[in-house]
């Protein structure tokens, strides 16, 4: 079954020029999909309306088929930037999502709690953000969107901000955690090489104004090892997603 | 001895020793030279009459406290609704906020007057001077800290389905502390000053009060040991807030640390 359905959604700003026509995309349980595409083209935007930031003019979005169209709060979305609220710890910070439903502090951090070996940032509960490296807070981020709901989450270029080693030690922490962790997701990056890895199926996202130009379905089997990124396969389905981005 | 203490001991031990010259060089004058008394006492002199006068002293501190205190209070309180409301309705914010700015160049020692002429004589005319002069500190910092708050984060919470109060709440208000020590602790010395500025007008009590009489009287020396008190009174204040700040802002402490 669908997790979510995004259907025909156009959006503007302006009510005058689109910057989304059209916009079809399924995302199936415990899949990951890649949105591709170069900046400008509406990737970001197209969050925003499935997170219910933004509302589209046509189109609705579907959750598990219930229409939550502009509805906030139904699934996790997670930023570029980790957005961790420096005078929160770490805890603090993962457990946000769970006070604002309205459960209670203690519990809120027992139910995290479990969580944090997981992520890899066991031992961090106390501390404050600003201690801790780049890709521990990209962790803590991530854990923070997956207590907000564990059924789908919205990740806008979470790894980008990173430098590359830190950015290759994240996909393979990333592939090990998403292993134990079935978290359908809908990635967007701008990066061929992590859309490959990482996904099972890559939604190119082009055009003027924004739509889904093509669609690629990864057959590496999961759980990847980084390595597949050196195979030939992997540069047959690097060339042809660089051709069709070129046109 | 650690580098941390040393470097905290010269930190003292230079200002202590150029006040230290500065207090012999003084004494040296007055003593040789003759002075009047009356126009400028020696170091000596303001140190006896704090010794002679300091009863009388405590008692005066404890009445400008009391209305520094109270006053701060209610200023802080009102600085904060205002802020609150002026965030919330941006209408409020564009009406009221010019004219706060503006009521700022009304000087204080215009309005203590009139407070009394309307007021009286008693604590409720300087509590609302000092009330007046920690608003405008206070509701603009905090106001400036609510605002600051990073559009990305509050797009986050919005999208995790916060309200506008858990926004306020796990966003702004924090965002505001800040802001709101760095403004408080001018506000403190806004306060007492305050406080004893409206004394001087009309009343029977307060530092404000002592200075007034010790003025019309002549006496350098005590008028000195007053200004030397309130001066006192003013750093603890600081040296309060400071602390105060500490306690309220763990992840800031923690930040300084990392960054030295």
């Amino acid at each position: 079954m669908a997790a979510l359905e995004v259907k025909n959604v156009t959006f503007s700003y302006d009510n005058v020029t689109n910057v989304l026509e059209n916009i079809n995309l399924t995302l199936n349980d415990g899949e990951l999909v890649c949105l591709l595409g170069v900046s400008g083209r509406g990737k970001t935007t197209l969050f925003n309306v499935i997170a219910g930031l933004n509302r589209p003019q046509q189109g609705s979005v579907l959750l598990n088929g219930e229409d939550i169209t502009g509805q906030t709060g139904r699934v996790s979305y997670m930023l570029q930037k980790d957005l961790l609220l420096p005078y929160r710890t770490i805890e603090d910070n993962v457990i946000l999502p769970l006070l604002i439903k309205g459960m209670k502090k203690r519990e809120a951090r027992l139910e995290a709690d479990k969580y944090f070996a997981e992520f890899g940032i066991d031992g961090t509960q106390k501390r404050y953000p600003a201690e801790l490296s780049g890709g521990m807070r990209q962790r803590a981020a991530l854990l923070r969107t997956y207590m907000f709901s564990g059924e789908v989450a919205l990740l806008d270029e979470p790894f980008s901000a990173l430098d590359t080693i830190t950015k290759g030690e994240m996909h393979r922490w990333y592939l090990d955690v998403m292993n134990n962790i079935r978290l359908s997701t809908i990635f967007i990056t701008h990066d061929v090489d992590e859309a490959i890895l990482l996904s099972d199926r890559i939604c190119l996202l082009g055009g003027n104004p924004g739509t889904i130009t093509d669609e690629i379905i990864i057959r590496e089997p999961k759980p990847r090892s980084a390595d597949f990124t050196l195979t030939d396969e992997f540069m047959r389905y690097k060339r042809s997603i660089t051709d069709k981005i070129r046109g | 001895m650690n580098a941390r203490l040393r470097s905290t001991i010269s930190k003292i031990a230079f200002p202590a020793a150029a006040l230290l010259l500065l207090l012999l060089l003084w004494q040296a004058i007055c003593s040789f030279c003759d002075v009047p008394k009356f126009m400028l006492p020696s170091p000596s002199d303001v140190a006896k009459a704090f010794r002679d006068d300091w009863q009388l002293l405590m008692s005066h501190t404890r009445v400008t406290l009391t209305e520094t205190f109270i006053g701060l209070f209610f200023g802080i309180l009102t600085g904060f609704l205002t802020a609150v409301i002026m965030d919330r309705f941006s209408v409020v914010r564009k009406m009221i906020y010019p004219l706060i700015v503006v009521s700022q160049t009304i000087p204080t020692v215009a309005i203590a007057p009139l407070l009394v002429i309307w007021l009286g004589y008693q604590m409720l005319p300087k509590i609302v001077l000092i009330v007046l002069v920690v608003f405008f500190p206070i509701s603009v910092s905090l106001l400036e800290g609510f605002s600051s708050s990073d559009a990305d984060t509050i797009n986050l919470m919005r999208s995790m389905g916060a309200s506008r109060m858990q926004i306020f709440r796990y966003v702004k208000l924090p965002n505001s502390l800040g802001h709101f020590f760095s403004s408080l602790k001018i506000s403190v010395t806004y306060a007492v000053v305050g406080a004893v500025v409206s004394e001087w007008i009309g009343g029977t009590e307060g530092l404000g009060c002592y200075m007034t009489r010790v003025r019309k009287s002549f006496s350098a020396d005590k008028m000195f040991a007053v200004i030397i008190l309130i001066s006192v009174i003013s750093l603890i204040l600081i040296w309060l807030t400071v602390m105060l700040q500490h306690v309220c802002m763990p992840w800031d402490r923690q930040n300084k640390k990392n960054r030295s």
